[in-house]
This record gives structure tokens, sequence and C-alpha cells, in this order.
């Protein structure tokens, strides 16, 4: 897809997000209920084959384009499954199989499943093979962001495939990107609020945000969000060129850079906020919770940590810068 | 919050075959390097490696070739300084000159400064040291008062600057003096000018102060009755704040905000090898480090594109600066001292002491966090 539509479909899936989701939308997710409404507005923008290249009939979109839209519904709180979407129509794709209409989404064999209630298909990741399900019977459960995490029983394979060798064995890289990005997302959203409370808030006659004390953990929000920002796009990128698989280095540092981020942010934003903030009527929680979340899905900070310390221990300290630069100019030579 | 956007940039397609070059030369020059060598980077000094790299063609790498440059991009030039960086190299003799003050130069100096000052620089024959702070004005620079007045023929340059890293063993200072009062009411940056001082000029005091590393790198130069010539004067009289300010966005984002310690990174993962424990800590020091490294590689591509990235600038500072003064305190929880290698433990050392400077130097954490408070929209 060209740099152009690219930033079109951006620009329409960030103002359709606006018109058709808020707060209420969230609170009646947390609740079981499916945003139909916000769907139906989403749904004809065509984000479910965004990622199926164009030769299979869809936009080709890159990852590093994705990436961008998974931070705009992070930014949103993820009201819809859409980045779910995206990922299981890119695997289906990858494996030479068809993408079906409808609400789709995708989990590693015998993990929970991310909308696994509202899904009519599910994608499933096993080792290497892929297979299209419909979704079956959902045993409910939830993170903390109450977001639908079940157990499902799907149905009997209507499809299967393999994964090629870039796309690796396993969901879990896919899974850390998105997470990543929606992180990103979610941090910038929750900085933006945080900076307008910080702004209007009057106590001792001013706003508080004339305090240095809070000037500060606001600067470094700031900073941790750009960090995760640009973390996780750049991971995107990474896998564009080298296959998810080769990607598996950037990727779990974006995703330790956006978890660590997330925890440290989410601190600032409720001590600006103090009690507020706290409570089911405000909206920030739907950020923050989902912050919390995210970073336990597609391997948490630790998982990623231990493995990129190992890789680079058994390789040496010698080898640590040079690896990292190569991977960025091994593929230009 | 435009100012806190950035946009991913990768080396160039050049880099690798120059980096391959940058290493080789490296792995020669630092064969005798010792751990604190090692240890203290950027602020080593050593102008027979300042030559022989000058004489390779890294330093004023993007200049003309009309002013002793290269013409060469800024995204390889940042090759050559990760590379110097990552390896420890003593490149304090021509890391100011190149950083700053060549660039400077080029930008605003006149043909005859240009010509007479910068093929010294590209050479690595001619030092700079940075003449911002005073006594009485750090962070609050523009409230400085070391001045210089109009006499016949020139300037006479009165008063004292202090920090001035290796003024003891420059040859030029850029110095930010008063030449006019600020008018009555008017911002205290008004009045300022930058100057070309040559420190063997005569009126000058050097001393050295010694710091808690034992090492004497910074001084407290006085002027006494200095006179300058005509042509001290670098770009416009009164300039100078605005001057000064747009070479940070050079000065705080680069890789030496990143990788002051990274050599006892690398000690360490070679010295946890096989450390179960260790590895989880090791990935996230890794991980950061990549995340800092792709956000200096924006900061580096919004330059050469010609943006003005000063805020993105003091956050990448921020955040680089919180990563390499904190390592040798996270090393130490993965192993005890006496149980690192001789050379790391040496290294672990120095470093310890003078990772407190990472936050000070080039602005201090707390007028970083400002200027990106004040890009918030905070007041
Ligand atoms: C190793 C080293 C090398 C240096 N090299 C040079 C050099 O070559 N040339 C040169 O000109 N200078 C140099 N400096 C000086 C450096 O730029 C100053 O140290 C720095 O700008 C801070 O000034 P200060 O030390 O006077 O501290 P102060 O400005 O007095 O600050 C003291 C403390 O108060 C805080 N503070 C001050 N103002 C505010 C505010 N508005 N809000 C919140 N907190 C505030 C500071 O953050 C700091 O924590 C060097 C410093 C070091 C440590």
């Amino acid at each position: 897809m060209s740099e152009d539509l690219s930033a079109i479909l951006q620009e329409q899936v960030a103002r359709a997000l606006t018109d058709a989701t808020d707060v209420a939308t969230l609170r009646a997710l947390e609740t079981g209920a499916f945003p139909q409404a916000a769907w139906d507005a989403l749904e004809p923008l065509g984000l479910a084959l965004a990622l199926v290249p164009e030769e299979a009939g869809g936009a080709g979109l890159s990852l590093e384009d994705a990436a961008g839209l998974f931070l705009l519904l992070g930014q949103h709180a993820a009201p819809l499954p859409l980045a779910e979407g995206m990922g299981a129509a890119l695997l289906l794709a990858a494996a030479g199989l068809p993408v079906p209409e409808g609400v789709l989404t995708f989990a590693a064999a015998g993990e929970a499943v991310p909308w696994g209630r509202h899904a009519a298909h599910v994608v499933l990741v096993d080792g290497g093979r892929v297979s299209l399900h419909p979704a079956g019977i959902a045993t409910p459960g939830e993170n903390i962001g109450r977001e639908p995490r079940d157990a499902l029983a799907p149905g009997p394979a209507l499809e299967e495939g393999a994964l090629p060798a870039r796309f690796g064995a396993e969901a879990r890289g896919l899974t850390a990107l998105i997470r990543s990005a929606q992180m990103a997302g979610a941090l910038q959203a929750a900085l933006a609020l945080a900076v307008d409370y910080a702004n209007t808030r009057v106590q001792f006659g001013r706003p508080i945000g004339r305090f240095q004390a809070i000037q500060q953990q606001l600067a470094l929000f700031a900073a941790e969000a750009a960090a995760a920002s640009v973390a996780a796009r750049s991971a995107a990128r990474a896998a564009d060129r080298r296959g998810l698989a080769d990607a598996g280095f950037e990727i779990g540092c974006a995703k330790i850079t956006a978890g660590e981020a997330a925890g440290t942010c989410a601190a600032i934003a409720h001590q600006v906020f103090a009690a507020i903030g706290v409570t089911e009527e405000h909206a920030l929680h739907h950020l923050t919770r989902r912050l919390w979340s995210w970073r336990e899905e597609g391997g948490t900070e630790r998982f990623w940590a231990q493995r990129i310390g190992a890789a680079a221990q058994a390789r040496g300290g010698a080898a640590l810068w040079p690896d990292i630069t190569a991977r960025d100019e091994e593929f230009l030579i | 919050m435009e100012g806190l956007r950035f946009t991913l940039r990768d080396t160039p397609p050049e880099a690798a075959a120059l980096r391959a070059r940058v290493r080789d030369f490296l792995d020669e020059a630092g064969r005798d390097w010792t751990p604190e060598v090692r240890a203290r980077s950027w602020m080593g000094f050593d102008r027979a490696f300042s030559r022989a790299v000058g004489a390779e063609g890294w330093i004023g790498m993007g200049w003309p070739t009309a002013y002793g440059g290269h013409a060469r991009s800024a995204m390889e030039r940042l090759v050559v300084l990760e590379e110097m960086l990552a390896a420890g190299a003593p490149v304090g003799a021509h890391w100011i000159g190149d950083r700053q003050s060549g660039p400077l130069i080029l930008r605003l100096g006149t043909e005859e400064q240009r010509r007479r000052i910068l093929p010294g620089i590209a050479s690595g024959a001619l030092a700079f040291c940075i003449g911002l702070s005073e006594p009485d004005s750090g962070s609050d620079l523009a409230s400085l008062r070391t001045k210089a007045e109009r006499v016949p023929g020139g300037w006479r340059l009165n008063g004292r600057k202090i920090w001035t890293t290796f003024g003891h063993l420059c040859d030029y200072m850029i110095a930010l003096v008063r030449t006019s009062p600020a008018p009555e009411g008017a911002a205290k940056h008004k009045g300022l000018s930058q100057l070309l001082v040559d420190l063997r000029s005569s009126g000058i005091t050097i001393r050295p102060i010694r710091e808690l590393t034992g090492d004497a790198t910074f001084n407290e130069i006085t002027f006494d009755d200095v006179l300058l010539p005509e042509d001290a004067l670098i770009g416009r009289e009164g300039a100078g704040w605005a001057q000064a300010t747009s070479e940070l966005a050079f000065e705080r984002s680069g890789p030496d905000r990143i990788l002051s310690s990274y050599p006892l990174l690398a000690e360490g993962v070679t010295a946890l090898a096989g450390d179960t424990a260790a590895a989880e800590p090791l990935g996230r020091e890794v991980a950061r480090l990549w995340t800092l490294r792709r956000m200096s590689l924006a900061v580096a591509g919004m330059l050469e594109d010609g943006e003005d990235p000063l805020r993105q600038a003091a956050l990448v500072k921020d955040l680089g600066n919180s990563f390499e003064q904190a390592l040798p305190g996270n090393l130490r929880r993965l192993i005890d001292t006496d149980a690192m290698p001789e050379g790391m433990r040496r290294m672990h050392a120095y470093l310890t002491m003078l990772a407190t400077t990472f936050s000070l130097r080039g602005g201090t954490r707390e007028i970083m966090r400002g200027i990106i408070a004040k890009e918030l929209g905070l007041r």
C-alpha cells in the first residue's frame, strides 16, 4: 500500500474511532456487550484485510503502518477486536488460507482467546501450523482490563496450513508487537488526560501543573511514552524487513520497553489524578487497566528480557554492539 | 505536543562498510587502552589519537571539502561516533570541535574564520572547549556576567568561566559572554554574544579543578583584560543566546548521551556468561540500549532533514543519561565487585564515580524535564 493511502486509512480510522467509541462503549464492553454500532462504523474501512498481501486480495499494509493503527486503537483503549482480526488475517494469508468474514481473532493453541466469545472464527497457531475454526462455545474469562479473554471449545478446523519460516512457529511475536503498539497508544492517551487535568485542577490557588514535582513526573511520562512508541514502530519495521521470526529481538525489546513504560506511567498518571482517578466514573482506568493487562500478553518483560539476555550472554560481550548494529544493516548489503 | 514526535530513521547502506573500517582502526588503536581509558570515553583526551582519527577523515565528516571536511552524510558521521564510544575511545580532544564548535563556525562564521579554523579541527590538530557555565550561572545560564567590551581593534574580555572541560588542554574556547547590558525589563537573553577565544592570549589564567575521580578534566578560567581581535565575534553580536541554544539539539541527542558506560555493559555480559539469573536483568539493559539508539537515530535523521528537534533531544538526553548512569549500579546487583574480572572491576570503579556527572553535564535532568514539561503545555 502506498504511503498516501496508508495515511488516509490512518486518518479515517482515527476519525471513526473518535466518532463511534467513547467511555460508554468501554463500560458496555467491560460488562460483556459487543460494541456493535462501533463495529458497524469501523468495519467498512476494510481493516480486516489490511495486512493481507495485495496478491491475495488484501491491502498489503506494512506492519510499520499497521503499528500506527494498533497505536490508534490503543489510544482508544482498543474498543474493538480490530488488531486481533488484522493479525489473524495476516496469519491465514501467510499460510495461503482464505480470510472469512465477520469477527475474527487469533491465539496460540491452548491459550485464552482475546474476544473469543464475540468472534465468529478463531485462528489457532500451534508449532508453525495455522488452523481456522468456528469459534464454538466460550467459557468467559477476562484480564484486569476486563477485556474478553475466553477459553474456547472451537469447532473442527475449516482450513489448515503451515506458516512460512519467516513467521516462526508461534503467535507470541505477533501478539507482542500488537500489544506493544497498543500500549504506546494508551500511554499517549493517558498522558494527554493527565496533562489536561494538571492544567485545570487547582490547588493552593494554582493549577497543579505549575508545581515542578508534577511537571517533572509528567516529563518522565512523556519520555517513556515516546520510547514505547519509537520501540514499537521500529520493531514493526524490523518485522517488515526480516520477517516476524527474525525480528524477535526487536519485538522483544519493544515489548520490554512498552511494558516498563506502562508500569512507570500508569503510576504517574494515577498520582497526578489522585482520588478522582481511581473512581469507576473516571475514564483513566480504562487505559491504565489495559496497560497493566497488555504487559502480560504476548510475553511479559521478564519473558523477553530472559530470552534477549540469554542470547547476549551466549554471544559474549564483544558481540553485543556488533550484533545490535548488524541487525539494522546486514539486510542492506 | 508536536515537539515530541519522532520520525524513524535507519543508518544508510554505506554504514556497514564504514563501520567495519572504523572497527578495524579501533582494534589497532585501542590495543593498549586501560579499563580507565575506556571508562572515561569522551572524557578522555589524547591528541595523537585525535590526529589519527582526523587522518582517517572522520572529523568534520559532514563539512565541505574546502574547509577540510569530507562532505559525508550526518548518518555516516553518527556511525563513526557510535563506534568510537562503543569502543571507549578517548575522543575528547576532537569531540567538542566536531560536535559543536566546528558546525557553529561553519554555519555562522565568516569565510576567513572557516578557512582559518575548520581544517585544523578536521585534522584533529585543534581542540575546542565550551565556555558557558560561570560560578554564579549554571542552569540559569542567561544570568552570566563575563563581559566583552568593544575597544579599538577588537574586544576586551573580563570575567570567569568554570567547569570548562579540557580548558587547560585546548587551543580555543567558544565563550558565551555579555556584550551589552540587557535592556531594562527585557529578557536577560538579550545582549549575549559568542566569541572565539584563543586560550594562549595574555590575561587568561587557567586553573584545573580536581574531581572526585582523581582526574582534573575541568577548569576555572579567568579573563583579566584579555584583548581579542575584531573577528573573534562569531555570528551576530547580541544573537549569542539563540546561536548557543540552536547547537543544543546536536549536543544533547547524540550517542554520547547513551553510550557513556557502554563498555562496562559489554564487560558485564562477558563476565556473567552462563549466569542464568543474570539473563533477565541483562536483557532489560540491552532492550533499553536498543530503544535509546533507535530514538537517537530518529533525532539525527530529523536534524539531517533540517527539522529542529530540540525537545526530542532533551527527552533522549534525559532517558539516555538515566540509562548510562544506572548501569554501574545495576551491574553490581548481578555480580559482587570482588568477583568481577580485573578489567571490569576497574571500569566499574571508575564509572561508579563518573556516572554522577551524566545527568549534569550538558544540562541537568531537571532542566531537561523542564523543557519537556513546557512542550507538554504545563506552565
Ligand atoms: C563533568 C562536567 C563537565 C562539564 N563541562 C562543561 C563545559 O565544558 N563547559 C561548560 O560551560 N559547562 C560545563 N559543565 C557545567 C554544566 O553545564 C553545569 O554543571 C550544569 O549546567 C548545571 O549547573 P550547576 O552545576 O551550576 O548547577 P545549578 O544550576 O546550580 O543546579 C543545582 C541543582 O539545582 C537544580 N536546578 C537548577 N535550576 C532549576 C530549576 N529551574 N528547576 C529545577 N531544578 C533546578 C539543578 O537541576 C541541579 O540539580 C560541566 C559539568 C560537569 C559535571
